[in-house]
């Protein structure tokens, strides 16, 4: 399955695509609107890791084996079967952030505004073909694509 | 006051048409008369001429001037340049006849000449180099002497005019040659200079060009680095002298110099075998600025032969047709049929590819 | 402390209901102007120390930014302005030359738009570039007189080393250490995808570029850095550089702080210390020790790399130019004043040299009298902005053009002129790790080749207009130039006529 991957060396650590991704998961959708009136505030559900000049950006794997998926005590966690996409369902989560425990990669946050859910990347599979974070990297250091390309 | 030749660059569109006899046969001027007439539509009145090989077996081996003067002071000054330069054996006007058309003729001179022995020791020169450099001072230095034939056993006969008019006036049909070119001139603004009339010639050189050459200051600035003075502004003037430096100077072979002036494109150059690829690139690489770049055919005449080129892409006509021992090469194929029916072979040549016709062995000269 | 008399240049203006805090400027102004305070949750920006280079304004992905000239107004004075009192401002602070990056941008006549292109019309035609063939090929080098053949018409003439390009546009001379690892790699990668060259400056090669030696011309200059056998052979040509159009007769100076591991090991030096260029090389105070020099980078070289030798365009540019050609250079290059630099004196930089308009003109007339033109190519730089600056100076008399500013302006250079701090944003004039991993070699190297692609594409549009398929046939072909607006005087060094003649 085509994924998000990181090239840190051309990371510029802008977090733009935690800006866009946040934007992506809004109810508007609207950058300002999103940030300026959305009670609930904008989420991103990447991550820039940073200590400059490294920097690179982190969000979930899409794990074949997901411990995630695993780990969920409601079912909400799922793996989409064509997709391969892991998304976790926020109706039947219940946030007791186990899936926040095991993930190897500490790519799943805590959204607590209104309902307790579990927040993570879906790659923006409802919106778009690319995901937000790749289509406003200022420097292609993100790449959607399969694994090895 | 209009300015002409020389003061400014004149463009200009043409027809041309050569005619020659490979076995050195002589015929009269009727013919190229007939050829360039037809083609009447494409010239305007303000220029035509005529290049003839073989025309004074008497005077072979010495150097026949033909002079344009604008007055009598023009001529005492040059040729008292001349007497200090060249013995002249013999002198006169050159004989023409009244042709309604042609009006405000300069006075006409020619002289037979050969260098003076000690002048040229002196300048450590060659014949030939000799005489095109005093022929170059003149054209340049003496205002009103302009000197628009110097070769041997060849002449160069124009005016303003139709070409058709100033070959009656000059009476060609009196003169036998072997080799005829002929210009009828479309100038798109001239005062009508006897001088800028074509052919152009430089010692056994004679050009005549249809076209304008887009290359021409690239051409013009190359070749004056080498002595060359473009005193016309012309085209033609600028090709001649390139003939001159690459064929005379740099002793390169005709069908070399044609690769030099209309050169091969780089993507053609690429599909040549190593050796001729190498050959051409350099000759690519150190001649670029003799490239002649824009629509232009020519016929150029000299002591052998001639020899028709079209620009690399052929932006402007050029026929040839063989009958027997006859070359023909015109701007339109209808003026080669008017003189010779049923050729044996007509074709249009391709552009940078020369037609090339050589006075067969026995009738070298 | 004493009072600073410097003041803002600039004013960022952000547009606060556009302006989401996200802190993108923040994190991107290498000036540290935008500051994020958490109290207020708001973003101040201190003025002090912007550039104007564009980055936040650019990064923003409100567009809540714009960056003006500050209101700060002095007393109207036409002899006293305002940058001239804020310079003597600086030097009585600091006591110490004014610096400037990039080329002079102070307003003297720029006669490349002083020039016209002509165009066929009816007498001969234009020549449509998508139907027929267009040849931007231009080969460099020394050139014998003539060529000449034996009986069976083989080719007798030895040829000296040439170099083939498929267009009259090279990238001038930035090295590495003035400019970053990335902007080189990005040079490089251009200059291979469009058949050109591109040019190490002095700081030597680093071993990873080694491989895209056939675009590479390898520079030799006062100070030798980076210079051995193995990196003289590495590239298609040699460079002598004599002088630069922005600080002709000055030499050069790069920071200690700037030489890293990696600047050291190019340039041969150690960490940490100044890599400073003589004024003069010292081994060359006349002109037959130019020649000594070429021919001993031709011996070093087996004779088959041509060797360049760049001069600053000064008054006497044609007498030094004739000199080169007779000291055996293949190419001469000269660089006119407008023409870019990492850093140089202010004073300098604005205030010597020439057009490169005027001494392009002087030099292929002075070398046509002299006969010789056609032996060298002539090369120029200083400021070569557009592809009809490169068709006029192909007309002038040009082989050919460097472009450096045009080249880092495709990169992502705003011409903020402050490359001398080290604290480019675009990641073009710095060493900074993380403002270097700004610059993609991967999109910026497009970006080049996308401008090369361009400008040829609009070379070859101006010629077929001319009626001309070869730009062979352009090079000196003045005729092809009129002068508007320029005095007697101009016309006739430019070698043209004016417009209406």
């Amino acid at each position: 399955m085509k994924r998000v991957y990181a090239n840190e060396t051309y990371c510029v650590g802008c977090k733009l695509c935690e800006i866009h991704c946040a934007v992506a998961h809004s109810e508007s959708k609207d950058i300002i609107k999103a940030y300026k009136k959305e009670k609930i505030k904008p989420m991103p559900r990447i991550v820039v890791e940073d200590d400059m000049p490294i920097s690179f950006a982190l969000q979930c794997r899409h794990c074949e084996d997901a411990p995630c998926i695993k780990a969920c005590i409601t079912g909400a966690m799922q793996k989409g079967e064509q997709t391969g996409i892991v998304t976790n369902e926020e109706n039947r989560c219940v946030g007791c952030w186990t899936c926040i425990l095991v993930c190897p990669f500490g790519a799943i946050v805590r959204n607590e505004q209104g309902k307790k859910v579990a927040a993570k990347c879906d790659l923006c599979a409802e919106i778009e073909d690319t995901p937000a974070c790749v289509k406003n990297c200022p420097n292609e250091a993100l790449k959607y694509e399969e694994e090895g390309e | 006051m209009l300015k002409k030749e020389g003061q400014i660059r004149i463009p200009s569109g043409c027809a041309i048409s050569g005619i020659m006899n490979r076995k050195g046969e002589r015929f009269s001027g009727e013919d190229i008369i007939a050829s360039i007439a037809l083609m009447h539509e494409r010239s305007n009145g303000l220029g035509g001429g005529f290049a003839a090989y073989g025309i004074y077996p008497e005077y072979k081996d010495l150097f026949a001037l033909h002079v344009f003067y604008d007055d009598v002071e023009a001529k005492i000054r040059a040729e008292d340049f001349l007497n200090t330069h060249f013995d002249i054996e013999s002198s006169g006007k050159i004989p023409t006849t009244k042709v309604s058309a042609i009006t405000k003729s300069p006075m006409i001179w020619r002289y037979f000449i050969k260098p003076r022995k000690f002048k040229l020791i002196e300048s450590e020169l060659n014949e030939e180099e000799f005489t095109a450099r005093c022929v170059i001072k003149i054209n340049t230095y003496f205002d009103g002497a302009f000197i628009f034939s110097s070769g041997k056993n060849m002449g160069a006969f124009k005016g303003v005019g139709y070409p058709e008019d100033i070959g009656e006036f000059y009476m060609l049909d009196t003169y036998k040659a072997h080799l005829w070119t002929a210009h009828g001139r479309f100038p798109t603004n001239t005062p009508g200079w006897w001088g800028g009339a074509h052919p152009f010639t430089l010692l056994d050189w004679s050009i005549v060009h249809n076209g304008e050459i887009s290359s021409y200051d690239a051409n013009r600035r190359y070749v004056e680095m080498y002595g060359y003075k473009c005193n016309l502004q012309t085209d033609t003037e600028a090709i001649t002298y390139l003939f001159d430096l690459l064929n005379r100077k740099h002793h390169m072979p005709l069908e070399t110099v044609v690769k030099v002036l209309a050169a091969p494109m780089w993507q053609d150059i690429e599909k040549e075998a190593p050796e001729q690829a190498k050959k051409l690139k350099a000759l690519r690489a150190v001649y670029a600025s003799a490239l002649i770049n824009g629509p232009f055919s020519i016929i150029l005449g000299f002591k052998n032969g001639m020899l028709a080129l079209n620009d690399r892409i052929k932006l402007r006509s050029l026929v040839a047709a063989e009958k027997g021992e006859m070359l023909y090469v015109a701007s339109e194929e209808s003026a080669i049929r008017v003189v010779c029916q049923n050729p044996d072979k007509v074709w249009t040549p391709k552009g940078g590819e020369p037609v090339i016709g050589l006075l067969n062995e026995e009738a070298k000269v | 402390m004493s009072l600073n008399f410097n003041v803002p240049e600039f004013m960022v203006e952000r547009n606060e209901d556009r302006c989401i805090q996200c802190e993108v400027c923040v994190r991107q102004c290498a000036n540290e102007v935008h500051t994020y305070d958490e109290e207020d949750n708001k973003v101040y920006a201190d003025e002090t120390n912007c550039v104007n280079c564009h980055r936040c304004v650019l990064m923003c992905p409100t567009r809540a930014l714009s960056i003006k000239k500050h209101s700060l107004e002095f007393r109207e004075n036409a002899n006293w302005t305002a940058s001239a009192m804020n310079e003597i401002y600086k030097q009585a602070q600091t006591g110490g030359i004014l610096l400037s990056g990039m080329g002079n941008p102070k307003p003297y006549p720029i006669y490349w738009d002083r020039m016209l292109l002509n165009a066929s019309q009816v007498t001969n035609p234009s020549i449509d570039p998508l139907r027929e063939p267009m040849e931007t090929k231009v080969i460099l080098g020394r050139k014998p007189e003539k060529v000449t053949f034996d009986e069976d018409g083989n080719m007798t003439t030895k040829m000296p080393p040439q170099i083939e390009l498929s267009t009259p546009i090279l990238f001038s001379a930035m090295s590495f250490g003035s400019i970053s690892k990335n902007a080189h790699a990005s040079l490089a990668r251009a200059a291979r995808e469009t058949g050109t060259l591109y040019n190490t400056g002095e700081g030597g090669l680093n071993k990873e570029f080694y491989e895209f030696g056939k675009n590479t011309i390898v520079q030799v200059a006062s100070g030798r850095f980076g210079v051995h056998k193995e990196y003289l052979n590495a590239g298609a040509a040699i460079e002598i550089k004599i002088g630069q159009g922005a600080k002709p007769g000055i030499g050069g100076h790069l920071p200690g702080e700037k030489v890293g591991e990696e600047v050291s090991a190019t340039r041969m030096i150690p960490e940490g210390s100044d890599a400073i260029s003589p004024a003069p090389h010292h081994d060359i105070y006349s002109i037959e020790d130019l020649r000594q020099l070429i021919y001993s980078l031709k011996e070093a070289t087996d004779y088959k790399k041509p060797v360049f030798v760049k001069i600053a365009a000064v008054h006497n540019a044609p007498a030094i130019a004739s000199g080169i050609a007779r000291a055996g250079a293949d190419v001469i290059v000269m660089d006119g004043y407008r023409g870019g630099t990492g850093a140089a004196p202010t004073r300098v930089r604005d205030n010597v040299g020439i057009p490169i308009e005027l001494a392009l003109a002087a030099v292929d007339q002075r070398l046509r009298e002299e006969g010789i033109r056609n032996e060298v190519s002539l090369l120029v730089a200083g400021s070569v902005r557009n592809s009809a600056d490169v068709v006029k100076a192909v007309a002038l008399g040009a082989d050919a053009v460097y472009i450096g500013s045009a080249a880092v302006i495709a990169m992502g250079c705003h011409m903020c002129q402050k490359c001398y701090t080290g604290k480019c944003n675009w990641g073009i004039a710095t060493q900074r790790e993380d403002l270097v991993k700004r610059l993609n070699p991967e999109i910026v190297s497009t970006r080049l080749a996308n401008l090369i692609r361009a400008w040829t594409h609009e070379i070859k549009e101006m010629l077929g207009g001319m009626g001309i398929n070869a730009i062979d046939s352009l090079r000196g072909n003045r005729l092809m130039l009129r002068g508007i607006g320029l005095s007697e005087k101009e016309l006739e060094i430019l070698g043209i006529n004016h417009a209406g003649e």
